[in-house]
Formats: structure tokens, sequence, C-alpha cells
């Protein structure tokens, strides 16, 4: 057996298929009092920074809405732009590929990995490779897949899915993380060291000795990219760690796999971004790596370069007036550690990479919600929320989350997608409150029926047994406001 | 001042103390309240749940029956933000009259702080999401209940995080509301706590006082109040209006 064969099995490459519907999925994760515990303390933490981040800007409500602006510019005139593109890129030496889902996109990749005869890849984070799954697919086209960034290792090395756009590995403590390390890293190359601690530093070092006989040796590196500047055919990407910036320089191919909304139409449109992302996700003022290319530099870096524009649901996006405004997004991961309904269910709960406030809108559109029905876990989307708005405040590029799930709520009830019983319920609710008089009935009743108990504990089906499982409720009054009012007041 | 009251389709039913009591604090206050009899609901719960169609005739009937009234006013934020910011969503073109919730009517249309009430208690308001980030009262609330005299208020640790009510989202997703309504639930037990001891720290003895929830909303409280109850925590919950209906 050979170690590639050792490195991709067992369990494979996991997947989000087959996540039950978000109350069901989130229910697991509630009972998981370390997940809770982990994704708590980590999300408070980096909430708290990125609010004071944001307040030492004076003019950022102003970046908002220039950042808001600049996208919708995007959007209007997205063909003309991505046209531009092409022509930049290829002017530079690049090659430029256009993907109309994730089956086309994978299939691009795996052809030029394959072509330059390479059986492994070196990866920079990048969520538009988790939306299409290419590590699922270059897996069975037998490549070796290595993700660089920190979180991502532990990630796959833990045979894990991410559970957060920006810090995939969120729901990992120090000790798990150790953990992993240990077990996994000799399977994959460089083991850790037998006597690794849990201390951050030490396991920042495991990683780092691990990924550079990765870096040094691969051929081909695979990306996204933050940003794509249209007017110059230039390449963005923002991270952290030096991970990304060794991928993009070392290996001689670099493919790169970008959404076809990420545009800025100039340079100078990306100065605004430049300020509102680092602040929105890390919470710093200025990210450590920005690492920019336009096509392919004679004899620095890698001599090849493929871009892969990808659509997978983006263009039926685009042609909703009211759902569109989520392409807006530049995955900063602000909307998810505000939401207090993510904070307790943790990302993997949403069956998509796309987690939080932001997946429970842009999941169900890129699955198709615009063209035709959706399967009952992409449905449950856009009710995963309380609509506390918390999201729409923090938002760096002002989606209105909260409109867009109310219309996705109410395309969903379009598709019959609402439970038989809660369809009766709501029409029974709307025959009701459609004639005063049906509605005083309906409250004499409830008054004859309960209006005698102190609170109500009940048992049953459905709702019923939803709300009564751990709350109480006042018993309904037995003189209702209008009755009183017609007894005092007539 | 003439106004026209919307209790709620859900304070008529369930929380008619409420509905009295705003009627009382106008009163008091020497405003004219009028209940047109016709209504009904302002169909939140049918636009919240994505049933739009249904939702559109109960927004027709809210204009119909209050398009005479020049002022509304409610005990429900997010009552008043469903007719601001949604009716019009909902069916284009309609007018809906103005509407105000309790204490944006009478802080900015009365001009007035203290209502002249009365309510020995020590108070934790939970202000909600709705009434904060969808119709901005801000800290209206509590200034009007600083006023109350007797009334010690004290401030939650998490005040601006949502206890997980969300209207269909409390049955929709009920593992997850109830997660995050216990949290809410042990912010409030702990703010209690702490004022408890700082209470007992200071050297005015005297008896222990009540302990409220409050809020400008009865549905959050409905759930953060079955929690308690449930909980057997003996803190007691009550709308703003019933607080500032109370006198001596």
């Amino acid at each position: 057996m050979s170690s590639r064969e050792q490195a991709s099995e067992p369990p494979g490459v996991p997947t989000f298929a087959g996540t039950p519907p978000f109350p069901v999925a989130a229910r697991a994760a509630l009972a998981d009092g370390q997940l809770r515990a982990n994704l708590g303390r980590a999300t408070a933490t980096i909430r708290d920074k990125r609010a004071r981040a944001v307040d030492e800007v004076a003019d950022w409500e102003a970046l908002r809405r220039a950042g808001a602006a600049i996208k919708d510019d995007v959007l209007a005139r997205l063909p003309e732009l991505l046209i531009q593109l092409e022509e930049r890129v290829s002017a530079a030496g690049g090659v430029v590929h256009w993907a109309r889902d994730a089956a086309e996109a994978n299939d691009i990749v795996a052809g030029i990995v394959r072509g330059h005869g390479a059986r492994e890849v070196v990866k920079v984070k990048s969520m538009a490779t988790q939306e299409i799954e290419l590590n699922a697919a270059l897996a069975a086209a037998d490549i070796d897949v290595w993700e660089t960034d920190l979180a991502e290792l532990i990630v796959q090395l833990g045979h894990d899915l991410p559970s957060h756009i920006l810090v995939p590995a969120i729901h990992r403590n120090r000790a798990e993380v150790r953990e992993i390390f240990l077990r996994e890293m000799a399977r994959a190359g460089r083991p850790a060291p037998p006597d690794l601690t849990d201390d951050p530093a030490a396991l920042a070092d495991a990683s780092r000795r691990h990924l550079r006989e990765k870096f040094l040796r691969a051929k081909v590196a695979i990306s996204g990219g933050n940003f794509a500047v249209a007017d110059t055919g230039t390449v963005v990407i923002l991270e952290s760690e030096g991970n990304g910036r060794m991928c993009l320089t070392l290996p001689e191919v670099l493919i790169t796999v970008l959404g076809i909304e990420k545009l800025v139409p100039t340079w100078q449109d990306l100065e605004v971004f430049l300020q509102l992302l680092p602040r929105s996700s890390t919470a710093e003022r200025m990210n450590p790596y920005t690492s920019s290319w336009t096509g392919v530099t004679p004899g620095d870096g890698p001599q090849e370069f493929h871009l892969v524009l990808l659509d997978n649901g983006r263009s039926a996006t685009l042609a909703d007036p009211v759902g569109r405004q989520a392409l807006r997004c530049i995955r900063c991961s602000a909307c998810l550690n505000v939401c207090p309904v993510y904070q307790r269910t943790g990302g993997r709960s949403y069956g998509s990479p796309y987690p939080g406030p932001i997946g429970a809108i842009l999941t169900p559109q890129l699955r198709g919600i615009h063209e035709h029905p959706v399967d009952a876990q992409t449905a449950s989307l856009p009710f995963a929320s309380s609509l506390c708005g918390a999201c729409a405040e923090v938002c760096p590029v002002r989606i209105d989350i909260p409109e867009v799930l109310l219309y996705l709520r109410a395309k969903v009830v379009e598709q019959q997608h609402g439970h038989y019983g809660e369809r009766a319920v709501m029409t029974a609710a709307q025959a009701m409150f459609a004639r005063p008089g049906r509605l005083a009935a309906a409250e004499r009743a409830g008054g004859a029926l309960f209006g005698r108990r102190r609170r109500l504990r009940m048992r049953g089906p459905g709702w019923v047994s939803a709300w009564f499982g751990a709350r109480d409720m006042p018993a309904p009054a037995r003189e209702s406001f209008r009755a009183w009012w017609k007894r005092t007041h007539s | 001042m003439h106004v026209g009251l919307f209790v709620t389709c859900f304070n008529d039913a369930m929380f008619p103390a409420v509905g009295k009591a705003t009627v009382a604090v106008l009163e008091r206050l020497g405003v004219e309240v009028d209940f047109p009899a016709e209504q009904t609901c302002c169909g939140q719960m049918h636009f919240n749940s994505g049933y739009r169609r249904q939702c559109a005739g109960l927004v027709a009937h809210f204009a119909e029956v209050f398009g005479g009234y020049e002022t509304v006013v409610t005990p429900s934020a997010s009552c008043a933000s469903m007719v601001r910011h949604y009716h019009e969503v909902v069916r284009p073109g309609v007018a809906p009259p103005r509407v105000y919730e309790l204490s944006e009517f009478l802080i900015d249309v009365l001009g007035v702080i203290d209502v002249g009430a009365v309510y020995p208690a020590t108070v934790a308001f939970h202000p909600t999401c709705h009434s904060q980030r969808l119709l901005g009262i801000g800290d209206r609330p509590q200034r009007l209940l600083a006023a109350v005299a007797g009334l010690r208020l004290v401030e939650l640790a998490r005040p601006a995080e949502c206890c997980g009510f969300g209207g269909t989202f409390s049955v929709k997703n009920p593992d997850t509301s109830v997660a995050m309504g216990n949290d809410k639930v042990d912010d409030v037990l702990g703010t209690f706590d702490q004022s408890r001891s700082a209470a007992s720290h200071a050297d005015r003895p005297g008896p222990v006082a009540a302990h409220v929830l409050a809020c400008a909303d009865t549905s959050c409280l409905m759930h953060i109040g079955g929690l308690l109850s449930r909980r057997g925590a003996g803190v007691r919950t009550a709308h703003l209006a019933e607080i500032l209906a109370s006198t001596a």
C-alpha cells in the first residue's frame, strides 16, 4: 500500500450530504456541551474584538455604504466586467475557464492537475472549493489534497467538516487539536512530535513542520480568491498565516476557483474592502498577508495560471431582485459571530460550508430555490433564525439578512414545504382574524376552556409538545380585552 | 389628544391586563383612548412564517380599521414594527396609519417621562430585538421605568441578546429556542442574585424587593416567563404598561 493510499483512506472525504433538516441537526449540536462551550467562548471573543476594531473607524457607516454600492454596481454589470476580467487575465498569460456548476468546475480542476501528471495539490483555504466539494472530487480522481490553512488542516486531519467560514475548526479546542495531530499527522506526512503539548505555539510549530514538506514538494496549488480586479485582471487573497503566500508563489501551476460575484471594477474600489474585510472578519486593522497576482510573471511564481470562474447558482440568484443582495457577501463571518442561533447550534447544523445567517440565505439560493422546489434540509434553512436582526447590524456590505430570510420563507411556503399541520393552523388563524366576531368567539371558547387555570402545561402533537416541552404558558384570559372593553365602555 | 388603541390579538386573548394597563396610563395622562372593535391582527405571524398571501388580507383589514386615526398606540414593539416596516412590503401601496409603540408615544408625542407610577420592586428590563433593531426605541422604556417611584432598575449582563422566542421559531426550532431562552433566564437570575447580594451589603436593611422581569413585548415575555415558571424561579414578569399603570 502506498503512502498516498494510506493518506486518502479511511474514512474518505466527508461531505455535508445527508445532513438532516436544521431543527434535527441542531438538536444534536445543542446536546454537545463541549461544542457549545468551544463555540460560545470563541464567538464571544471575536465578537467583542470586532466591535472594538470597528469602533476605531470614524467613517465605518460610510465605508459600509460604499462597500454595498460597489458590490451592487458590480452585480448590475457583471457580464461586462467578467468579460473584461477574462481579457485582462488572458492578456497577462493566464487561462480562463467558465464553469456552470460544481461538476464542471471539479472536472476542469481535476483535468488540469492530471494534465501535469501531478498526484497531489496544496490548497489555500477557499469557500468556493468547499462549496463545490472539490476535495472529494479530487480524491475520487486519485489526487491527494493538502489543506494548508491551520484550521482547514485540523478539519481535514480530523476527517471532519468545517463549521465556520473564517475559523473552520472553531468547534475544536486545543486539547482536541493536539489529539488530532498526534493521531493523524503521521498518516498524512511528517508526524507530530510525540511530546506535543496543547500549547498553541507548539501546535502551530507542529503544523508548520508538517506542512513545509508539502509546500516544497507540490507542483500544483489550488486557491479561491477574495477579490478580482476586472480593470487589471488581478486576483487578490487576504490571509493571516502565510500559507497562502507559500501556495501562491512556490508551485509551478496555480489554479484559482472564483465565484463570479467576487469582482471589483478597479483597484480604487478594492481599497474599501481592504478596510471592511479584516476588521469584520478577524477584527484586525489590516490582515497579515495580502497577495495579488496578475496572470503569470515570467521567472517569478507559478508559470501557469488557471482561473476557473464559477457560476453554480449565482446567475439565478442574481436574477432575483430581493435575493441578489446575498451576492454582495465578502465571506467575513461577522454575521455568524453575532448570531445567537449559530452560537448554539454550530456551523455543521446548516448542512453547507456556508453556515449562520449568510448560509441560511445563500445556500437555498445557490441550490436553486428560485427555479425549482428545494429539498427539506434546504427548505429548513430560512427558518433557522429568530429574526433578531443582529446579523444585519454588523454586515459590512449591508445585506438585509432578515429581509431575505422572510422572502425565502415565503418561497418555501409557496413551494408547498409548509407542513400540513402548519398550513392548517395558518389558514385557520387567517380565517379567524379576518372577522372580529370569529376572533371574539374563539377568545370566549379559550377562556371557557382554560380560563380557570393559572397556567397551562399540556401534552400533544407537533407545536403543542414543541412549546410545552420546556415551557409553561399562561392560560388564556377568561375575559378578553375586547369583551372587557365592550362591557365597560359601551 | 385622541388615539386609537391597537391592543394586538395576542394581548387581547392572552394578556388583557396589558391592554387595560395601557388604557389606564394613557387616560391618566389625559389621552382620549378609542378601541376600534373591528381590529384583529397585524399579520406578523403569517408574514414571519412565509404565509404572505394569508397576511395580505389582514394588512388591508388593519388599514381599514385604523385608517381614520391620525395616531395609533400599541403596547407591542414587534407589532408596531410589523406595521411600520412590512405592511407596505406585503401590500404595496397600502397606507398604514402612524403606529407608536407605547414608550415612543409617551416620550416622543406626549413628552412625558414620569407618568406618576409607583412600583416597589427590583426590575430588570429585557430590550426585545424588534424594539431595538427594527423600531429603534432605544432606552425609552428604561427612562420611563427609572422615573417610577419605588422601582429599582437593574441591567442584564447581555441585554442585547435575543431571548429565542422568534414567533413560530419557538415551535419550529424548539430546541434552539429553549436553549436561547434558558441562557436569557440564567442572565436574568444572575442579575437578580447580584442585585440581592449588593442590597444585602448596603446598610439600609429592609424586606427583599420583588424581582420582576419587564419587556415591551408580551410575546417574548411569555417565552421567558414560561421558562421561568417551568424552572420554578421566583421571578415575575410584567409588561412595561402594567408597571407604568401601577399606582400607590
